[in-house]
């Protein structure tokens, strides 16, 4: 069937005229563009570029405001070392808010997940392996159960993430009785639990095997989302359920699948938490739950799922930790830092939806 | 129809119910090898309902299906596409953010072969692209520049020609088509019909729901009326006009014996 044959067989009356019809290629007057819309243009078509300019821009603002003492490389493999165990929720949030859910128990995960393996490894002598092998089960496991949650009874996400967060929190408390695992018991019982919090020194820079791994993590879930069927299937259901699901995904298996994945990525982060604070404490990352969605949502993944790069949450987080490293060193008083990072996540919000307003 | 033909895709009895609403009731559907057939009805008539128990998005209370003689049940839109039944539905169900490459194949991808395709799962988007680029040409519907532009970068016209194109693609058995002019212009109307006559001639059967009677009764081989969620009749377009047609589907005429026990 060709397009000149096609058009020589009219069937109704009123399709007569299509034989003559105009075949060129149509073509516009376009106003010049503004350098304003011709940034906008470029965004679009490059959403993850937003966060970096971002990124470029305060590591350099700040090198200016606080000299050389941010610019040291002991000072920028520091921010790396603190933002790891965040940029690792932030990664486990991102598979979640890229299908149009939210992740309120995603640092309640990792901390309950530190203290199963703290409390077997250090007090109940299994041996380490063993006992964050248990804590992966743990972390995937619990990952499911908000899975089923959201699939099975067809409940909100972020009423299922706020109920368990409360769950595994309390948990967390009792199977700690809120006390710590402190540094030394873990160092002669098992110091494999610590084992990212060892570093490889690169001149005065200390680049530690926690940072690493965020990395890793972060390339891992990148190629699992770009390159793989079933990351097409994650966006497609963060898009539109319903047209993936008639578009023949299984969707709720695929949801399911992006749960147990984050709580899985949760119990890495346990290990990794682990090594970056020195000890197993119940009370720590409390606020991570929220610290992680502010990583994603200032690294451009619309809260509406379906869009925006995985890699913006890693740069989402790197800026954080520029943020807060930057205003210290320039001799900030720390609510000023919470100040700033409130208003970075209004104004990332606010350039996104400029940018998606370009008609493509 | 002769009645020895054995159906391709045959139900009996369909019933469907949304809370107090009958969105089917006892409704009947055969569908015979090679045909185009037609389905017609007023809003809220039922057809959409039908045609979503027959391609498995919905799940019937009542009422059994066979597809070639064989009693079949789809619990999902997955089961009847590997069934070989393509559908088209009215929302097009593409993924607006995705590319033309990814939304034909979604839930089909290609992978790489060798170790990156089988241990690493690893797409294999040239493939897919070039899959996809030759469909739209069959189609010849396309003026695309781009097979990597996002979905949502089309005009509806064109969308409607991407869904087109990836279940013309794919069907084995049954192509069914939800008011698949209805978004289109004059011409990408016509391209649509000489590709559902196109389907057709390479010997698949194809159901086509539409309020576009001229259309209808120039593609048609036999028109299915429904009204108030069941069959009312069967009709040959060669032996009723349209206005008769109307009249039966909105219930101003009463049809023919002979056409309701067909």
């Amino acid at each position: 069937m060709s397009g000149a044959e096609s058009a020589a067989s009219p069937k109704q009356d009123f399709e007569k005229a299509l034989d003559q019809s105009d075949t060129s290629v149509a073509s516009f007057d376009t106003k010049e563009k503004s350098f304003l819309d011709r940034i906008q243009h470029f965004l679009h078509g490059n959403p993850t570029m937003v966060p970096v300019i971002v990124l470029l821009a305060s590591v350099v603002v700040f090198g200016l405001l606080a000299g050389s003492r941010f610019f040291s490389p002991f000072n920028l493999s520091l921010i790396i070392q603190q933002v790891s165990i965040i940029g690792i929720l932030a990664a486990a949030q991102s598979l979640i808010i890229l299908t149009a859910g939210i992740d309120l128990s995603v640092a309640a995960i990792m901390v309950l997940m530190s203290v199963i393996s703290g409390k077997l490894a250090v007090e109940m002598g299994v041996p380490a392996p063993l006992a964050l092998l248990v804590a992966f089960v743990g972390g995937t496991a619990a990952g499911i159960m908000n899975g089923l949650l959201v699939t099975r009874i067809k409940l909100p996400p972020f009423i299922v993430t706020l109920g368990t967060w409360n769950i595994f929190f309390a948990l967390n408390l009792w199977l700690s009785g809120a006390q710590s695992i402190r540094s030394q018991d873990i160092d002669s019982a098992a110091p494999l639990l610590k084992f990212f919090g060892n570093n490889i020194a690169l001149g005065s820079a200390r680049l530690t095997y926690g940072s690493i791994l965020m990395v890793v993590v972060f390339v891992a879930l990148w190629y699992m989302l770009n390159k793989t069927a079933w990351g097409r299937h994650v966006y497609a259901i963060g898009d539109d359920k319903e047209a993936a699901e008639l578009a023949g995904i299984r969707t709720d298996r695929t949801l399911v699948s992006v749960y147990a994945l984050a709580g899985f990525v949760c119990a890495i982060g346990a290990w990794a938490s682990i090594g970056r604070v020195g000890s197993v404490s119940p009370q720590s990352f409390y606020e991570g739950n929220l610290q992680s969605i502010t990583a994603v949502v200032i690294g451009g993944i619309s809260l509406f799922g379906g869009r925006g790069s995985i890699m913006g949450a890693l740069f989402g987080a790197l800026i954080v930790g520029v943020f807060q490293s930057g205003l210290r060193l320039a001799g900030v008083d720390v609510l000023w830092q919470v100040f700033a990072i409130g208003w970075l996540i209004i104004i990332a919000v606010a350039i996104d939806q400029w940018i998606r307003k370009v008609s493509a | 129809m002769n009645p020895a033909v054995e159906p391709v895709l045959k139900a009996r009895g369909l019933v469907k119910r949304y809370g107090r609403v009958t969105a089917l009731n006892n409704a009947d559907f055969d569908l015979y090898p090679g045909e185009i057939l037609a389905v017609i009805g007023d809003n809220g008539a039922g057809k959409s309902s039908l045609i979503k128990a027959i391609s498995g998005a919905t799940n019937v209370d009542e009422g059994k299906m066979w597809l070639d003689g064989k009693p079949f049940h789809f619990n999902s839109p997955l089961e009847a596409r590997e069934a070989g039944i393509e559908t088209v539905y009215q929302n097009l169900a593409l993924s607006p953010a995705l590319s033309i490459a990814d939304n034909m194949f979604m839930g089909r991808e290609i992978r790489r072969s060798g170790v990156m395709g089988s241990m690493f799962k690893m797409l294999d988007n040239k493939e897919m692209q070039r899959i996809a680029r030759e469909k739209l040409n069959e189609l010849g519907l396309m003026t695309i520049q781009n097979i990597n532009q996002a979905v949502e970068t089309l005009s509806g016209g064109q969308r409607q020609g991407v869904a087109v194109a990836r279940a013309a693609a794919f069907g084995s058995r049954v192509v069914i088509l939800d008011e698949p002019t209805a978004a289109l212009g004059v011409k990408e109307s016509r391209k649509v019909l000489e590709l559902i006559q196109d389907v057709r001639s390479r010997g698949m059967p194809i159901v086509l729901i539409s309020h576009n009677m001229p259309h209808v009764f120039e593609v048609a081989d036999r028109i299915h009326v429904h009204r108030l969620g069941r069959r009312l009749c069967t009709i040959n377009p060669k032996d009723y006009t349209m206005s008769d047609a109307v009249a039966f589907m909105t219930g101003a005429q009463e049809p023919p014996a002979e056409a309701v026990a067909a």
